[in-house]
């Protein structure tokens, strides 16, 4: 955003490089990738991967839950897998995939000016990982009765007398894969962003969203490690007879609580500032200005980075935690709304005498700002110790962590697809279809996840396959939300068919002056190599 | 304070309004059925808290309230700045944008103002978390046991001694009068007006002792006692579910308890040390008396 280039790839190399890879076998390609683009892109089709299967299976959740008494899902332990299921892929292998390792792969070389990644076969390697591990939470889901202590795997629900079976460990294992991945991932982001930018990229004239990812890749480093930590412990109790987590052997199951959210809490962060980075670049194109307060951002994305990692236990409030750590944790947590909110008031400062163009991109940006707004509020309240009492675990929560993640990251991971996919595919996306798809997921996901504040209030719980016929009502209007959300998505799959079908060649900077940063210097489809010439940034 | 308390209640039951005037089966010898004259139960549509059943609830329902309005004054704020700002600064009516990307004293007042939103939360909140975490001097001690997939109730320093099992209502004995999912065999009994303790713990997997109207909630855990509190003022039937994920029947292990007059539930002890007498706790934590089919696959029926 403060930087501009002096192109010298442009001219000298336009599509010969381009050109070059196509000669290379598809095995050779996909399957042994070194490149940035392509791994990027193997990425994004994981996430695709990922939602479909995720989505699918919210879906025959919502079925499930339209009526009480239903029979889609009879039994509890088919309940418990789908759940589990949902949420470890939802995050795994959906939104982590398609934020960090997906455009976090395209764009950030490209944004510092660097021709690839600086660790090329370890960015394969850390690909491959993470498709192993989906692998392993598949048979997690099918094999035998599935894994059911749902995706905070929480012992001793998953220990070997209450989840016998291979299942189980699977779905641990494809956590270690992921965490694996994640970890070679976020040692690459880091090497490649603190040594490969171009002269003159100086940390504060660096695009946010790899401020973003910097941040997010600091977190992965710090947190992964203790889940890694936390689910061998878990392992090693199902198999090998220690007693971790385990009361009758000296062990305690609110260590793993512990561990897992200290990991838990910055994982939240890990999935929503690579958002916040995308919704800055789109905010601030479309409004045909710079990003307001460049430094409060990026240093607003540091502080929510560190104070995440001092929160955790509000995870925790109704568990085995004393009064006074409740005060602590709650006021800790509640620290976060003010760099939040310098975020979002920056966002609209940003638009603040801009000059906006409500293209599809701009349109999922809005839509993020303002449910990301609702879920915050929501979240200051889930804060307060007192009240989180009353709302822990009952649909309350439910909704405020999808109108933060469903409708943030995945809002996010949209307003990044239609904003770079003419730069990945050189075509553009169709306007109309795009819009309709907007408003169609806008619609569906509010109609989803808005009347589940008023199921937490009334005191639905979560994880629950059936329920009091008193809760029918707004279940059900939640449940056609979830349908018109799954129709939006086929909307969506017509807008990848069309793009990919389509003859039209986009221009370098198809959105025009808005767009400032290194990518809209190079050709759309970004060559394969995309500098060949170090830029120079002024 | 606490007669505001109890009268905002006596007045919040009277515009009570229930789905269900569930009234259940009441004999004669029932020393419980005083109860069944006020239910307590979540109704359909239902969009706020239940009817505060308990001074606890009844603090955080005032809380959830005070934090709800400033945050729906933060959203409502927001909103109208962006819709302006979409209105006043699309494309078609301003056509150069502005080049400002500074202004020190706005980015202050968004650090300071939020600042002091959240400072004026915080006074109230964590006075409501001393409160909560008040447990001393009750009347009654309940230890409260969570099993797959049943409660336990154990009243402590009752005479002779009073430990029994609650289970789920099975969806095919659903008896007019009860509700289904939320109806229990054995409730818990407590005396009305009374200070009363629970002291939760898991004989097996993590469960969730949730009682919505009451304002209650902990986590049931192997190995660690949380401890609860709560006063019922208003003679009645109050439900509650357990909130944490326990198993393939989480969602067949409800909480029913009926709060009665002192002198009625003297009696009650009583009539629960001999009539209750069958439904003493099984050797194995395991071993359910009814068939877990009969739970899980309940839609079946």
């Amino acid at each position: 955003m403060t930087a501009t280039t002096h192109d010298h790839s442009h001219d000298a190399h336009p599509h010969d490089a381009h050109e070059a890879h196509h000669q290379k076998g598809f095995i050779e390609r996909w399957l042994m990738s070194t490149n940035h683009k392509d791994i990027g892109t193997l990425y994004i089709t994981m996430a695709v991967i990922g939602a479909c299967v995720g989505g699918v299976l919210s879906v025959i959740m919502r079925q499930q839950l339209m009526y009480p008494h239903n029979d889609i899902i009879t039994s509890g332990a088919a309940w418990n897998a789908i759940i589990t299921a949902h949420g470890l892929i939802m995050i795994f292998w959906f939104v982590m995939p398609a934020l960090i390792g997906g455009f976090g792969n395209w764009f950030v070389p490209m944004m510092i000016g660097a021709p690839d990644m600086a660790f090329p076969r370890l960015n394969n390697m850390s690909f491959w990982f993470l498709a192993a591990g989906f692998i392993f939470v598949m048979i997690g889901l099918l094999l035998g009765n599935g894994t059911g202590a749902g995706w905070t795997i929480y012992p001793p629900l998953d220990n070997a007398q209450y989840s016998p079976g291979v299942a189980t460990d699977f779905s641990l294992f494809s956590l270690h894969l992921a965490g694996v991945s994640s970890l070679l991932g976020a040692i690459n982001f880091i090497a490649t962003i603190l040594n490969m930018r171009a002269p003159g990229m100086t940390m504060h004239k660096m695009p946010l969203f790899c401020w973003a990812i910097l941040v997010t890749a600091f977190l992965l480093l710090l947190a992964i490690p203790v889940l890694a930590g936390a689910v061998t412990m878990l392992i090693m109790d199902r198999n090998f007879g220690t007693s971790f987590f385990e009361p009758s052997g000296g062990g305690d199951p609110v260590l793993f609580q512990h561990l897992f959210w200290f990991f838990g809490h910055p994982e939240v962060y890990i999935m929503i500032l690579p958002a916040f980075g995308i919704i800055s670049h789109v905010v601030s194109t479309f409004s045909r200005k710079p990003i307001f307060g460049y430094l409060g951002m990026a240093y607003a994305m540091v502080v929510i980075g560190f104070v995440g990692f001092i929160v955790w236990a509000h995870h925790m409030f109704v568990s085995a935690i004393s009064t006074d750590s409740k005060v602590y944790f709650e006021v800790a947590t509640l620290v976060i709304a003010v760099p939040t909110g310098i975020k979002i008031f920056s966002w609209i400062a940003t638009m603040w005498g801009g000059s906006i163009e409500f293209k599809t991109p701009m349109l999922w940006a809005i839509g993020f700002i303002f449910l990301f707004v609702i879920g915050g509020a929501t979240g200051v309240v889930l804060a307060n110790a007192g009240l989180d009492q009353e709302l822990h675990n009952d649909y309350f929560l439910i909704a405020h962590f999808h109108y933060v993640l469903s409708m943030g990251a995945a809002f996010a991971v949209f307003a990044g697809f239609y904003y770079w996919i003419g730069k990945m595919t050189g075509h553009p996306y169709p306007e109309f279809w795009g819009k309709v798809h907007f408003w169609t997921f806008f619609i569906g996901v509010n109609l989803t996840f808005f009347p589940m504040h008023f199921l937490g209030l009334a005191g639905m719980p979560r994880r629950y396959p059936d329920y009091a016929d008193a809760f029918a009502g707004w279940n059900y209007v939640s449940s056609i939300g979830s349908i018109i959300s799954g129709v939006s998505t086929l909307v969506f799959f017509y807008v990848l068919y069309a793009v990919f079908t389509s003859k039209e060649q986009l221009a370098d900077n198809y959105w025009g002056e808005g767009a400032t940063t290194l990518e809209w210097a190079v050709p759309s489809p970004a060559p394969h190599h995309t500098f060949e010439d170090v830029p120079v940034i002024r | 304070m606490k007669r505001c308390i109890t009268s905002a209640l006596g007045v919040a039951g009277l515009l009570a309004l229930f789905g269900h005037a569930a009234l259940a089966q009441a004999t004669a010898t029932d020393p419980t059925a005083a109860a069944n004259a006020y239910v307590n139960a979540p109704h359909n549509w239902q969009m706020w808290f239940p009817t505060p059943g308990s001074p606890m609830q009844a603090q955080i329902d005032w809380l959830m309230k005070f934090v709800l309005w400033i945050m729906t004054g933060v959203v409502g704020f927001v909103g109208v700045l962006m819709v302006y700002v979409f209105i006043r600064f699309r494309a078609g009516r301003n056509k150069v944008p502005s080049t400002v990307t500074h202004n020190t004293l706005i980015e202050v007042i968004w650090i300071v103002v939020p600042t002091l939103l959240l400072a004026v939360i915080v006074i109230p909140s964590i006075n409501l978390i001393y409160y909560e975490a008040d447990d001393s001097n009750p009347y009654l001690t309940i230890n409260v046991t969570g099993h797959q997939w049943y409660w336990e109730y154990n009243y402590a320093g009752v005479q002779g001694g009073l430990d029994y099992t609650s289970y789920m209502i099975p969806d095919n004995q659903i008896q007019p009068g009860e509700i289904r999912r939320l109806s229990v065999d054995h409730p818990m009994v407590v005396p009305a007006g009374e200070k009363i303790k629970f002291v939760i713990t898991s004989a097996d997997v993590l469960h969730a002792f949730y009682l919505p109207s009451l304002g209650m909630q902990r986590y049931a855990i192997p190995g660690t006692n949380l401890t609860q509190w709560t006063i019922i003022p208003k003679v009645g039937t109050y439900y509650g579910q357990c909130n944490q994920i326990c198993g393939v029947n989480h969602d067949a292990m409800p909480i029913e308890i009926k709060a009665i007059p002192l002198a009625d539930y003297l009696n009650w002890v009583k009539y629960a040390q001999t009539n209750y007498s069958m439904n003493t706790v099984p050797r194995s934590p395991l071993s359910s008396p009814l068939p877990v089919n009969e739970l899980a696959d309940a839609s079946s029926n």
